[in-house]
């Protein structure tokens, strides 16, 4: 998030979010970026049709010309990635660091992370660093299910029966087979400590 | 009397810290760089090669840099940010003199005059008490040129012993194990060992946010198979994912090593071959370790005896594994021996000075692993020769030009500079890349002390919380305002390069010092003209030490991304001029080093490593019925050591702005504190306020405050001048400690920023 904000497009301002996902509970945090849909919701919603996507798959950031900070992808994006910037009066998003991946390089943020919790490369690339995971694009909401340029990893063994991610499962207050696990320490490491 | 001019805040509103932010060209989205330097980060012992973009003599920005083998371009806040330590309000540009009359407290002189008055005091006090009357404080995120000069200068132009640095805080008790068990200090392996290792265990490190370039390192051994066996009273992010979380109570880590060796020595899960041939010590540690039977270790330790079985099986059957151990272990009064125990576990597999099998410390600072060499340590000289052993300073004195009896004997560890101090007898002091009023334990003890100086002298590029108490502050250099060579956590010497000139008055340190030289009418030794000549007199100066640089140059470095020491201008073993390559990987079989002269791989006269009965000892001020909780200490990830670049750097401020307590709900819920609540941890030394932050990460004995904050603010109020008895690392990570709700917000809450 600190590198995106280094961007010569959005000098200052970062497209990504870094969110812890209860830090009462755990230090997982998770970074949010533009998933870059096949068939991109906040483009399906916009009324002034200002959101594009590019021949190879990226969503843009509001077209200036066009976008009218209504804020409708803001509310109908799943992932929760366009921000409207009241003071400039449109939308801006990850757009996958247009300025750098057009030119060769890899994005910023993936480009920067030490835990490489981003990555940024090609299929062959991620099977070797990651051999016990599977790459997922498809992400089911309710009843939406949503195809992405952007993968997530997944274990191996789990993405064979079912290649999704039930992201409205997670969610629920209580979270079927399939939700993302918060804690992979599962006893409480300190249930016998007294205070 | 080095006591503070004014009210600080006065002090605050002219020299910080404030917060920079992007402006001008750095915000500039059409600028372009006039060149990219290729350079280091300037924070911790990772070194992560980075280009920062210049523009008219501004660092104006960054670009990854992904040709550099260890972080292949990642890099964790700090270093992303790091560009904006530059050109920044509270950059010192002008020497400063104590003035009580300023409405800010200081007032700023033409540099010539300061260093005249520098010089003229250091001369009038030796001249009154003696020449051990001055004393030196210095640091290891200088430059290796630098620190040398440090050494250098406070032996041959000061003549004093009194010289020590702030790795005293960070590599000490790791450096003194590594040379009791092996005979050379340093990590074993390069890094990308790591990767394929069947399991690594990590001893208190908070990997993640100290150290972040290792994570992806850990984790991608994981993906490949490892197992991760994690040992902290916090569940840290790297613990997180581990396999098997070890939440070992504060101060008894040496128990743990012993528990988790006896097991292994019940199931016989050792390397008897390599232990009879290439060790000695093994039955004294093998008879130590039956005092410590599984039941009793979890019973001290807090860690589950299955726990302690599993760690000892997974340790010891794996084929290749890799330790590291941090300050978690090593900030004890018992630091040394619980790097020895470490030391026991790898030892007794046999596993080390193999590919895919090593053993490390992970430094702290730029340049905690060349900090450490080359004499700027009070028992030290140059080559980690000893300043004590006759051979040795016959050696340093010719390559110095003086006559080995001016050359000082060994001095004193950095707190018990202070102590001296106190007592008087030691009555000027020159610092450099130290912030004590900060860093140090029991900090209200340094206060008092500084305030007894006579002549104080602090060289820094802001003024830091301790150089508030100055007399006379010299305007340093920013790490890309100079160029030289630091040694990064795994013993490869790089190059720091020079990106812009120091502003205004601001000067080059090593130029500093030898201003104060040649004013004292002491320049012998000290005409260096850059840092290149600096390196050559310490290549030639560490040749035949076991830290030896002698086949490394600066072009070496940059053909080879960096250079891993030992590295030989002449072959030890046939004396013949040779280019050597370095050397990535410690103790190999049938590897020939000077010391041992091929009778073995480790750097004693036997070729044997050292194995050392690694005694428990509880820690100093151990939890009490008055004070019945743990404190530990220790960094989050967007803030660095006192903070005086960091607290400085708007958007590292912005992502943890104060230090807040961690605690647990149960302990929290028994005091009734709420998360965001004011609270009070009160230690024998004194109690500090700060906001309570409730997560279920932590031991419930157990509470976290972090330390990069002064004053009011500051951990090392409350934390225990205890010692290392060997290392004199001060014991940072445990004392007892009380915590209450506080009825009301501290004072300084309404009239300080977060990051002041």
């Amino acid at each position: 998030m600190q590198a995106c904000t280094e961007c010569d497009t959005h000098r200052g301002d970062s497209m990504i979010h870094l969110e812890f996902i209860d830090r009462a509970r755990s230090t997982q945090t998770v970074p949010v970026v533009c998933m870059h849909c096949e068939q991109p919701t906040c483009a399906e919603v916009c009324p002034a049709d200002a959101i594009k996507r590019s021949g190879d798959g990226i969503v843009q950031s509001a077209r200036k010309p066009r976008c009218i900070a209504c804020g409708n992808c803001v509310v109908a994006c799943p992932f929760g990635v366009p921000e409207v910037y009241e003071d400039r009066q449109i939308m801006m998003k990850c757009d996958m660091c247009y300025d750098r991946t057009s030119v060769g390089k890899k994005p910023m943020c993936a480009t920067v992370c030490p835990s490489q919790a981003l990555f940024f490369g090609t299929r062959d690339q991620i099977a070797q660093l990651r051999p016990r995971s599977a790459p997922v694009n498809q992400f089911q909401f309710g009843r939406q299910t949503i195809s992405t340029r952007v993968f997530m990893m997944m274990p191996a063994d789990t993405v064979t029966s079912r290649p999704y991610v039930d992201v409205t499962a997670a969610m629920a207050e209580q979270p079927r087979q399939r939700a993302i696990r918060l804690e992979p320490v599962s006893a409480d490491p300190f249930a016998e400590v007294e205070v | 009397m080095a006591t503070i001019p004014v009210d600080p805040l006065k002090i605050i509103e002219q020299f910080g810290p404030h917060r920079s932010a992007p402006s001008g060209l750095r915000l500039s989205t059409s600028t372009e760089p006039e060149r990219l330097v290729k350079t280091h980060c300037c924070f911790c012992g990772q070194q992560c090669g980075l280009q920062l973009k210049v523009r008219d003599n501004q660092v104006i920005g960054f670009e990854p840099w992904e040709d550099f083998p260890f972080n292949r371009g990642m890099l964790c806040p700090k270093g992303v940010k790091r560009y904006l330590q530059g050109v920044h309000p509270d950059r010192l540009t002008m020497a400063l003199r104590r003035d009580q009359t300023s409405p800010h407290g200081f007032s700023s002189m033409p540099y010539d005059d300061a260093i005249a008055r520098v010089s003229s005091e250091i001369a009038r006090i030796q001249q009154t008490y003696g020449h051990s009357a001055m004393g030196v404080l210095s640091g290891a995120s200088l430059t290796t040129e630098k620190t040398y000069l440090m050494g250098k200068f406070a032996r041959v132009c000061l003549r004093t012993p009194y010289i020590d640095y702030n790795g005293r805080l960070c590599m000490v008790s790791a450096g003194a194990a590594n040379k009791k068990a092996f005979g050379i200090d340093r990590t074993t392996n390069p890094w990308s060992d790591m990767v394929g290792t069947d399991v690594i265990w990590i001893a208190g490190s908070n990997v993640a946010e100290c150290s972040p370039i290792t994570t992806n390192y850990v984790w991608q051994a994981r993906e490949l198979g490892a197992r991760i066996i994690v040992q902290d009273p916090r569940i840290t992010p790297v613990a997180r994912t581990c396999d098997l979380y070890l939440p070992v109570k504060p101060g008894r880590d040496a128990a743990l090593f012993a528990g988790v060796l006896q097991v292994m020595i019940e199931h016989d899960w050792l390397d008897h071959d390599f232990i009879d041939t290439w060790t000695v010590g093994f039955e004294d540690v093998a008879a130590y370790c039956r005092q410590w039977p599984v039941a009793r270790t979890a019973e001290v330790t807090g860690v589950p005896e299955r726990s302690i079985r599993q760690a000892a099986e997974w340790w010891g059957t794996a084929k290749t594994s890799f330790l590291f151990h941090a300050r978690g272990i090593e900030h004890h009064s018992n630091g040394v021996q619980n790097a020895l125990g470490t030391i026991n576990l790898v030892l007794a597999t046999g596993r080390i000075g193999k590919p895919k099998s090593g053993y490390g410390t992970i430094t702290g600072q730029a340049n905690g692993q060349g900090g450490r060499e080359h004499g700027q340590k009070c028992d030290q000289l140059p080559g980690w020769r000893d300043i004590s052993n006759p051979d040795h300073r016959r050696h340093i004195a010719a390559i110095w030009d003086i006559d080995e009896k001016d050359l000082p004997g060994p001095g004193v560890d950095a707190y018990e500079l202070f102590r001296k101090i106190d007592a008087g007898e030691i009555k000027g002091l020159l610092s450099i890349c130290f912030n004590p009023k900060v860093s140090l334990p029991d900090n209200t003890f340094i206060t008092r002390a500084l305030e007894k100086l006579e002549f104080y002298t602090a060289i820094d590029f802001f003024l830091n919380d301790t150089a508030r108490h100055a007399d006379i502050v010299l305007p340093g250099s920013l790490q890309e305002e100079d160029e030289g060579t630091v040694t990064q956590v795994e013993g490869r010497v790089i190059k720091i390069n020079k990106a812009v000139d120091p502003p205004g008055e601001a000067r080059q340190d090593w130029r500093i010092i030898q201003d104060i030289a040649r004013t004292l009418g002491r320049p012998h030794g000290f005409t260096f003209t850059s840092p290149r000549e600096v390196f050559e007199e310490l290549r030639r100066a560490s040749k035949g030490g076991v830290a030896d640089y002698s086949g490394i140059t600066y072009e070496k470095i940059e053909q080879q991304m960096g250079v891993f020491w030992p590295c030989y201008s002449d072959d030890p073993q046939t004396g013949q001029p040779v280019d050597h390559a370095g050397t990535p990987r410690l103790f190999e079989r049938g590897s020939y080093n000077p010391v041992a002269r091929g009778s073995g791989p480790f750097y004693f006269a036997d070729g044997k490593a050292r194995f050392n009965v690694a005694d428990h000892r509880p820690a100093v001020d151990d939890v009490s019925e008055e004070y019945p909780l743990f404190l530990t200490t220790g960094r989050v990830v967007s803030q660095f050591l006192s903070g005086t670049q960091t607290r400085r750097i708007g958007p590292l401020v912005q992502q943890y702005p104060e230090p807040r307590i961690e605690m647990h709900p149960r302990l929290a819920e028994k005091l009734g504190i709420g998360d965001g609540d004011w609270a009070t941890a009160e230690t024998r030394r004194g109690a500090i306020t700060l906001r309570a932050m409730v997560v279920t990460t932590i031991r419930p004995d157990t509470i976290f405050i972090p330390y990069h904050w002064p004053g009011d603010k500051s951990a090392n109020r409350l934390t225990v001048a205890a010692q290392d008895p060997i290392s004199k690392i001060p014991q940072y990570k445990v004392c007892g400690c009380r915590v209450g709700k506080a009825d009301r917000a501290p004072g300084y809450a309404a009239m300080l920023e977060p990051q002041q």
